[in-house]
């Protein structure tokens, strides 16, 4: 069982008030509980069941403009003690900083908690194994597969106690229910793999077995007997399980960490033009049981919505307390990054998309970690289909693809087809011009 | 006698007694302790930006029957969450019984020493010694605008009870130095990356200033970058350098010599034992036992002393890296691969220091060979598609190759290959073999363990470069 908020507060009072006892001017602390059992199917036989009971504090403390923290899994006072003990002794040798700080009072969260985070579903073992044992019935079903790499089915419930010493004390339990398939497809000769994985706070929002099973056999099918294509410059179309990584770049190139040290390729573009003038990305934290809402960030600050791009036109950053000081800004409740970062959808229909060349190169899958935030740069290992005429062709592999990220935000068009399936969501996206690396 | 369980209200008789319990009706299993403490401190931005201690304490408790595994974690050490795993193990196991096989070597194996990595050093030093590193960075040359440095200490002492009451034990020390320096230029931003390590203390790694050239190697990477032009796609000849570029072997053969994937039949290699996977003279092996390197393990987190395992001699593929429950399932040995993150992960086949050994050309010869291609000399991270065999990673130093001769420097561009035919495409092996300067950690199935590669100077006939240059 996770523990309740009442057990979690007694672990935070421990540790605040002997901070207090041993001369800390301020402390905040996060002390969390959480259960996951998952299991693990591969050819429709039980492959292995994993139970896991976490518990574990994080303790910052400050005199003045020092700071020192400690983290721990050991919840039992005696070891506690020491801990404090610890953190205590290495603040007081730490050099000052003046940007080190609890955050401003007026903006910790206060209000209704209505966004319905937490499913008390509990699913037994043998009703994960009959889900995930069905999702693969169905991949199986497809003639072409011939193996699975392992299916899978994970519930997780949490709960967290967040306080600080300026009387912040709050915290909210959450439940994430999680299901991937994962199969092996064979043809003459040729051996490839692919997945789908459905991941939500409810557990009636998942994905149904069969269909898990089948958009996973589909994908690994489609990818069989590939081809490697000549370098060139062409268009390449990104599938949403793609597209959305450009967004994950994107919130990392603004988070205020990265401007206030110029480590990033976005500096200095507030109020310019980054992308082209149809685009819009907001970040949303109060979407009913979405994956990514959540009432305020690891420093209490209550979450508000955010226009990062108005057509076009970078608006703001990711702000937290620390790094805010450093660039003259409040926070703006992004300590712990994104909530629900999404595109608005475009104009064009997916069919629209898929036919505004004559040839064009979907990218269903990249690898590799080839994203440089500082200059922008970006080359990555890829495959996918190419199309032809409006028309899926052949499938390519063992191709890269490159290009400054400066130039590719400008040149994004984007379906209409945005789903809400994980924290960060993107249409279908084309990206005109890229270079493939091929033959 | 057993130091973990000392302070909490678990006795060792009592564990003994459930761990015996659950696990007599089945194939294997141990009940893994790990006491692990770990402190980062952080400078950026010319300031101490952080110092972390955390201390992590926890079990693992693992029952395996048939190729079933039922595993149950906890923070809380007492009989009554272990009779709660042990219950939560046999209702997974219900309908399997299997025979408790009670066998594992034993060694007097002792490749680093039994030292706290944090205590020895103190808070103070450790301070003076990042400021030390973040000045002279920057007094290196007014173009560096940015100097991250940080110091990773961790002690992690962990124990085995198999069935029967058996006990095995390894204390095991880790620290790493790292330094990042941003240079900026007519415009131009690019940052060079250096680190060392291994599992000795701090002191020596840091004798006769060597923490000046960990700075020095960082800057020299941004600095060249800084000069560099867009990299050229397509297929070309590669010269790879001797020590970390050994990444591609970790990417490209590594995991897809890992006995879960072969078991599986998942990997590309999975039907390839005895035959012909790489070029004559290319010999690859799996070592846990070198003395103080990150890859090292005295026995692995299954209780399996380490090894030096032949994964390939001469190009011929030999043998597949193994812990327990894969070897069992494929009537082999464990090879002491068996490792996990910490107590919250299951055990896995995972490299410790994968190395490919010398030959007998030399850097030059190859460099010379070369009309058009590109040196590789150094790499950010990799990964790989274990049943395609594609792989990727990414340069982060390169110059290209004209007519015989190395010339200007590259933008980051990321390799691609096919694992199983881009060993057949190596044509020279250097006589320069090197071992990483230890930093190294791999990433599987969300789990991230230290690992050490090695290799000489190669030369690859074809691979892929990604560049943005037609």
């Amino acid at each position: 069982m996770i523990k309740d908020q009442d057990y979690l507060k007694k672990i935070a009072d421990i540790c605040l008030s002997k901070s207090k006892k041993l001369g800390s001017t301020d402390a905040s602390i996060l002390v969390q509980s959480s259960v996951s059992e998952n299991i693990n199917v591969r050819n429709k036989k039980l492959d292995g069941s994993e139970r896991s009971e976490n518990l574990g504090v994080v303790l910052t403390t400050y005199l003045g403009k020092k700071k020192s923290s400690i983290a721990s899994s050991n919840l039992k006072e005696s070891n506690l003690n020491e801990l404090v003990d610890r953190c205590i002794e290495t603040m007081k040798i730490t050099p000052e900083d003046e940007y080190n700080s609890l955050p401003d009072k007026d903006l910790h969260f206060s209000g209704l908690k209505d966004l319905d985070l937490y499913d008390e579903t509990h699913l037994s073992n043998e009703d994960k194994i009959n889900y995930v044992k069905e999702a693969e019935d169905e991949a199986f079903s497809n003639n072409k597969i011939v193996n699975t790499n392992g299916s899978g089915f994970g519930e997780n419930k949490s709960n967290f106690l967040l306080a600080n010493s300026n009387g912040f004390a709050d915290g909210y339990k959450t439940s994430q229910f999680t299901a991937y398939c994962e199969v092996v497809s064979k043809s003459n000769g040729s051996m490839e793999r692919d997945y789908e994985y459905t991941s939500k706070r409810f557990y009636n929002d998942i994905l149904k077995p069969k269909d898990l099973g089948s958009i996973a056999a589909d994908h690994a099918v489609k990818k069989l007997n590939p081809k490697k294509i000549k370098s060139e410059k062409i268009s390449l179309i990104f599938d949403k399980r793609i597209s959305k990584n450009f967004l994950s770049i994107f919130a990392s190139a603004i988070s205020s960490s990265a401007i206030a040290k110029g480590t990033t390729f976005l500096k200095d573009k507030l109020n310019q033009k980054v992308f082209n003038t149809e685009l819009n990305i907001n970040d949303r934290g109060d979407i009913k049981k979405a994956n990514g809402s959540r009432y305020f960030d690891s420093e209490g600050i209550g979450i508000i919505n955010l226009d990062l791009i108005k057509n076009g036109i970078l608006q703001d950053y990711l702000i937290d307390t620390y790094n805010g000081k450093k660039i003259n800004r409040k926070s703006n409740g992004r300590a712990s990054g994104t909530t629900n970062l999404y595109f608005e959808n475009g104009s064009k229909t997916f069919n629209e998309l898929i036919k505004s060349e004559k040839k064009l190169l979907y990218i269903k899958e990249t690898i590799g970690h080839g994203t440089n935030i500082i200059n922008g740069d970006y080359s990555v290992g890829a495959s996918g289909i190419m199309i032809e005429n409006g028309e899926f062709s052949y499938p390519v592999s063992e191709i890269t693809i490159a290009g400054n990220l400066n130039n590719i935000f400008q040149n994004i068009t984007l379906a209409d087809d945005l789903e809400f399936n994980y924290s960060t969501n993107s249409p279908t996206m084309h990206v005109e011009g890229m270079i493939v690396g091929g033959k | 006698m057993t130091s973990l369980l000392k302070n909490s209200e678990l006795s060792i008789e009592k564990a003994d007694k459930i761990v015996s319990e659950t696990l007599n009706s089945c194939d294997d299993g141990e009940l893994y302790i790990e006491d692990t403490k770990s402190e980062t401190i952080v400078l950026d931005d010319n300031k101490i930006k952080s110092s972390n201690y955390t201390s992590d304490l926890g079990y693992g408790f693992r029952a395996v029957t048939g190729d079933t595994v039922a595993y149950s974690h906890s923070n809380e050490i007492s009989e009554k969450s272990l009779k709660n795993s042990s219950d939560n193990l046999k209702s997974t196991l219900k309908n399997n019984s299997g025979t408790y096989n009670s066998e594992i070597k034993k060694t007097n194996q002792k490749l680093y020493k039994d030292i706290d990595p944090i205590e020895s050093k103190s808070m103070k030093s450790k301070i003076e010694l990042l400021n030390n590193m973040n000045e002279y960075a920057r007094s290196k040359d007014s173009s560096v605008k940015q100097v991250t440095a940080s110091l990773l200490a961790e002690k992690k002492n962990i124990e085995i009870i198999r069935s029967g009451g058996e006990l095995l034990s390894d204390n095991r020390p880790l620290v790493r130095i790292n330094m990042s320096v941003m240079v900026e230029k007519n415009g131009r931003k690019e940052t060079g990356v250096y680190g060392i390590g291994g599992r000795q203390d701090y002191d020596e790694y840091l004798k006769n200033d060597n923490w000046k050239k960990v700075c020095d190697e960082a800057f020299r990477i941004a600095n060249t970058n800084i000069e560099s032009k867009p990299s050229p796609a397509g297929e070309m000849k590669v010269v790879l350098g001797p020590g970390w570029p050994a990444i591609l072997i970790h990417e490209a053969v590594g995991h897809g010599l890992e006995g879960d994937f072969n078991r599986k039949k998942t990997s590309a290699f999975h039907d390839l034992v005895g035959k012909k996977v790489a070029s004559k003279g290319v010999t690859i092996i799996d070592d846990g036992t070198i003395d103080n390197r990150r890859g090292s393990l005295n026995i692995d987190d299954e209780g399996t002393p380490t090894e030096r395992t032949v994964l390939i001699e001469d190009g011929i593929l030999k043998n597949f890296m193994q812990d327990r429950l894969n070897a069992r399932l494929m009537n082999t040995k464990s090879t002491g691969n068996g490792r996990r993150e910490s107590y919250k992960h299951v055990v896995m086949p995972r490299m410790r220091n994968t190395i490919m050994l010398g030959g007998t050309n030399t850097q030059e010869e190859m460099i010379k060979s070369v009309d058009k291609g590109i040196f590789a000399v150094s790499f950010g991270g990799g990964q790989v598609d274990i049943t395609s065999g594609k792989f990727v990673f990414n340069c982060t130093e390169a110059y290209e190759i004209i007519n015989g001769k190395v010339g200007a420097p590259i933008k980051g561009a990321t390799l691609i290959g096919d694992g199983p035919s881009s060993l057949k495409e190596i044509l020279m092996v250097g006589n320069d073999m090197m071992l990483d300067p230890g930093i190294g950690t791999c990433g599987k199935a969300g789990q991230g363990v230290p690992v050490g590669v090695g290799q000489p100077s190669l030369l690859i006939n074809n691979m892929t470069v990604g560049g943005t240059q037609l």
